[in-house]
């Protein structure tokens, strides 16, 4: 259930025992004393946090949301997985948005969350996430915090490196973590070496409405790319995806993708890329690919993609270079001013960190090792500006605190390992329960960290609560970075696995909150806008029954002259203008999920009744004091029945 | 003749009776434990409506558990008369001022003073209908409850808190009839040794 990385490495945590002893200097466990820490999280009831943080979910598929300091978890957010208690990716309306050149999709496994940013600073307008097994990027909107768009990465496997988005929001990124055959083509396995191709992505943000198109794909060898960050500042327009299996192992890669001393850093020079694409450098590819966009009627449509735009390196010289990484590096982050590139070679004995400045020297000095498909692979002396000594064991990611200093987490050693971007050298670390990948510092990745907290992100949690049979919870935990020495304040479980998490300052996007949803301006074609407007009518075999849905009624709520082998379409409109009034919709034997409806939002459930008789409906979410009394039933008679078509309330 | 001074401030009060075409009269607010932002009603001279967008609407929601008649602003008629008689009032306190009589300043006092009594006792019976003029078949029927808001003040109905107080225009208008009676009794203070000698 857990990731690949945890099984991969397990073996690897007994090592890291006996070396932990060595690397344990400077040791803060005690954590602050429990008075003192639980004052520093405590929220008083009816008080806001400081902090939205937004964690993805892992295999839940989806995000939740949670309230920093207090890890109070408010909303889970549906995005690729279908959420019977919603309705998400049952109902009509949001069936569209799971989507894919595969089919329906109900599921993924959701990483990494990112902030759409302006002037490298998050801007609270939407987040975004990468489905990693069926490669796509989903974009919420944080006034609704719903999920409004996702796109599908074509030429790609496993959309790992993704969804990092550069300073002004200008694209999102998607890499391909598994290299396969593009086209697809039925070639050995063995041919890999040949036949097997990495496609580093662009994705187009539209600046006013966040829409996604796919801009143009680079090819690129065939290893498996990990993941990315943007340049910012300095090294702004250009964006860095890590790689590792550059040995192009096809099988066991656990022992033959661990061979080489170094893999690679891929640095891309996305304005070049760009400026490349409008020379006419790129290719325009068939590839098919689903774009599923939520309408301003709240209906998700699917556009179908034909073609991409593809470049090469060789093609757009200028446009790549691979930078020698050690040990098959996993996270590759960029410090606030962006000069510093941190990758976290997960095998790796030391913490390397490139420089922007020497990378842009060595280009110029030509410090090439060898060129590979027409990517130059600059000397590693050359371009590294630093090693962070000791730092602990299994790097896997970096965040800043916007003073100076960086913080990794080790998942072997089960640590944080807090360093300074002056000498290199470690200054304080902490230990993790347990196994951390992800760590979050509100705005850490950005210009400008809002710093104060940081969140572990932990795979195992074994002993750290109370125990629920083979199946237990991951975890996060709060630590305070205000002073010299890191503090553990908090753990709580997590919503399925938190790989990486977005934090932002509750102020920035509190206020604009939307309270419910514009009856006046739904345009669904089946909507009801009031209870005139309610009714029944038949199109061959399929009843539709526009309802409303208002405290504490629907309208209408006893409907006859539904036939065997109908099929029947419930459209529930929430005639609600209340804040926090929704109202749910469930019938007798339906097959696919109830419906919970906003207020001012029309949703569809399809029902095929299978059998003769008068089966209720009802409201499954307690709206109010008679809640209970909102009901109603629908009739259905044998096929050639003469009962008319009817439906009213009160009647 | 009465002094250009009152005339002016007779004038100035009948033209501050035209704020009320822009600014609300009185302000219902309600306070329930499920309503933490608050619900509420402001009434102007030819408007019901909320003090939020949705207000009315989930007001009416509510109401109809105890069987109260919707608020339907359209069936209100005092809100198609009070505009015109807003107007009328605003004519007579011109004209009086023109005419600088002081039977013209006492006519419209009295005018005045009725037409804001008027005014107030059509609202506890628009207030009292609405309390007490109960749908039968009500979800909620409480024995003895009858759900009138107050006049001014405040009043607990069952889980709801309820204020009632002038709102902007409302102050205004009492600034006006005040400043009108003021004007009245001013003029009488300084006629009265005249009459006596």
């Amino acid at each position: 259930m857990r990731t690949r990385l945890t099984h991969s490495l397990r073996p690897a945590t007994l090592v890291a025992a006996a070396a932990l002893a060595l690397a344990a200097c400077g040791r803060s466990d005690a954590p602050a004393s429990a008075a003192d820490a639980a004052q520093r999280v405590y929220v008083a009831p009816g008080a806001k946090d400081e902090f939205y943080a937004f964690m993805s979910g892992g295999f839940s598929g989806q995000v939740s949301v949670y309230g920093l300091p207090s890890g109070r978890h408010f909303k889970t957010i549906k995005v690729f997985s279908q959420d019977p208690e919603t309705g998400w990716g049952y109902s009509e309306q949001t069936k569209p948005m799971l989507m894919t050149s595969y089919g329906f999709i109900p599921w993924d496994d959701a990483h990494h969350p990112e902030l759409s940013m302006t002037d490298g600073v998050p801007d609270g307008r939407w987040l975004f996430i990468n489905g990693n097994n069926t490669p796509r990027i989903a974009r919420m909107d944080l006034a609704s915090m719903e999920t409004e768009e996702i796109i599908e990465i074509p030429n790609a496997a496993g959309n790992h490196a993704s969804p990092f988005v550069t300073p002004n929001s200008e694209y999102s990124v998607a890499a391909t973590r598994f290299s396969v055959p593009v086209p697809q083509a039925d070639v050995p396995i063995a041919s890999y070496r040949e036949n097997f191709v990495g496609m580093l992505t662009f994705v187009k943000l539209d600046s006013a409405s966040g829409h996604m198109s796919l801009a143009f794909q680079v090819r690129v060898p065939g290893y498996d790319y990990d993941l990315a960050h943007a340049g910012k500042g300095v090294s702004d327009g250009w964006a860095f995806f890590t790689s590792y299996n550059s040995e192009q192992a096809n099988t066991l890669l656990e022992v033959n993708a661990s061979q080489r001393d170094k893999d690679y850093v891929a640095a891309v020079n996305w304005r070049r890329a760009e400026s490349c694409v409008a020379e006419g450098k790129g290719t325009r590819q068939p590839a098919r690919y689903a774009h599923n966009l939520m309408g301003a009627d709240h209906i998700a449509r699917t556009e179908w993609g034909t073609q991409v735009t593809v470049i090469t390196p060789t093609t757009c010289p200028g446009m790549m270079y691979y930078l020698p990484t050690p040990k098959s590096p996993h996270g590759v982050d960029v410090d606030p001013t962006g000069e510093f590139i941190v990758a976290g070679g997960k095998l790796s004995t030391v913490i390397p960190v490139f420089s922007f400045g020497k990378i842009q020297d060595a280009i110029r000095q030509n410090a090439v090792d060898t060129v590979i498909d027409g990517i130059p692979v600059l000397h590693y002396e050359a371009v590294m500006v630093g090693e962070v000594q000791n730092p602990g064991l299994g790097p896997l990611h970096t965040e800043f605190d916007g003073q100076g200093n960086a913080y990794t987490s080790m998942f072997v050693s089960s640590e944080i390992v807090k360093w300074s971007l002056k000498d290199f050298t470690v200054l304080d670390r902490i230990p993790t329960y347990y196994a951390i990948g992800h760590l979050m510092i509100p705005g850490g990745d950005t210009r400008r960290p809002w710093g104060r907290y940081m969140l572990a992100l932990n795979k195992i949690t074994k002993d750290r609560y109370l125990p629920t049979g083979p199946e237990l919870s991951q975890s996060a935990q709060l630590i305070d970075i205000t002073g010299d020495k890191m503090q553990l304040l908090l753990d709580f479980p997590t919503v399925g696995e938190p790989h990486y998490a977005q934090a932002i300052p509750a102020s920035l996007i509190q206020d604009k909150q939307l309270k419910v949803f514009d009856l006046a301006h739904n345009t669904d074609p089946w909507a009801a806008h009031g209870e005139r407007e309610a009714g029944v009518s038949r199109q061959g075999h399929a009843v539709h029954i526009k309802l409303t849905a208002i405290r504490s009624h629907f309208v209408p709520d006893n409907v006859e002259g539904v036939q065997l082998g109908d099929t029947v379409y419930f459209h529930v409109t929430n005639v609600e203008q209340d804040w926090d009034v929704p109202h749910g919709f469930a019938v007798t034997g339906l097959d696919n999920a109830e419906l919970l409806v906003m207020p001012g939002q029309t949703r569809t459930i399809r029902w095929v009744p299978s059998r003769v008789g008068v089966f209720p409906f009802y409201c499954t979410d307690f709206c109010s004091a008679l809640h209970q009394e909102m009901q109603g039933y629908i009739r259905v008679s044998p096929r050639g029945s003469s009962v008319r078509l009817t439906a009213n309330t009160n009647r | 003749m009465l002094p250009m001074r009152t005339r002016l401030l007779l004038a100035l009060a009948a033209l501050l009776l035209t704020t009320t075409y822009a600014l609300p009269l009185w302000h219902i607010s309600l306070r329930a434990p499920q309503y933490p932002e608050g619900l509420g009603l402001y009434i102007a001279i030819d408007a019901v409506h909320g003090q939020g967008e949705f207000d009315l609407q989930n007001l009416n929601t509510l109401n109809h558990y105890i069987g109260m008649h919707k608020i339907i602003p359209d069936e209100i008629p005092e809100l198609r008369f009070l505009p015109v008689a807003i107007g009328v009032l605003v004519a007579l306190g011109l004209a009086a001022a023109a005419i600088g009589r002081r039977w013209a300043l006492r006519a419209y006092a009295a005018i005045l003073v009725a037409g804001a009594l008027a005014g107030m006792a059509d609202f506890w019976w628009w207030e009292y209908r609405y309390g007490h003029n109960l749908n039968p078949t009500a979800p909620i029927k409480v024995p003895g409850m009858t759900y009138q808001p107050p006049l001014l003040g405040g009043k607990t109905l069952l889980n709801i808190h309820a204020t009632s107080w002038p709102a902007s225009g409302g102050w205004i208008l009492v600034a006006a009839v005040t400043l009108v009676v003021a004007l009245v009794v001013l003029d009488w203070r300084r006629s009265a040794p005249r009459a006596a000698a």
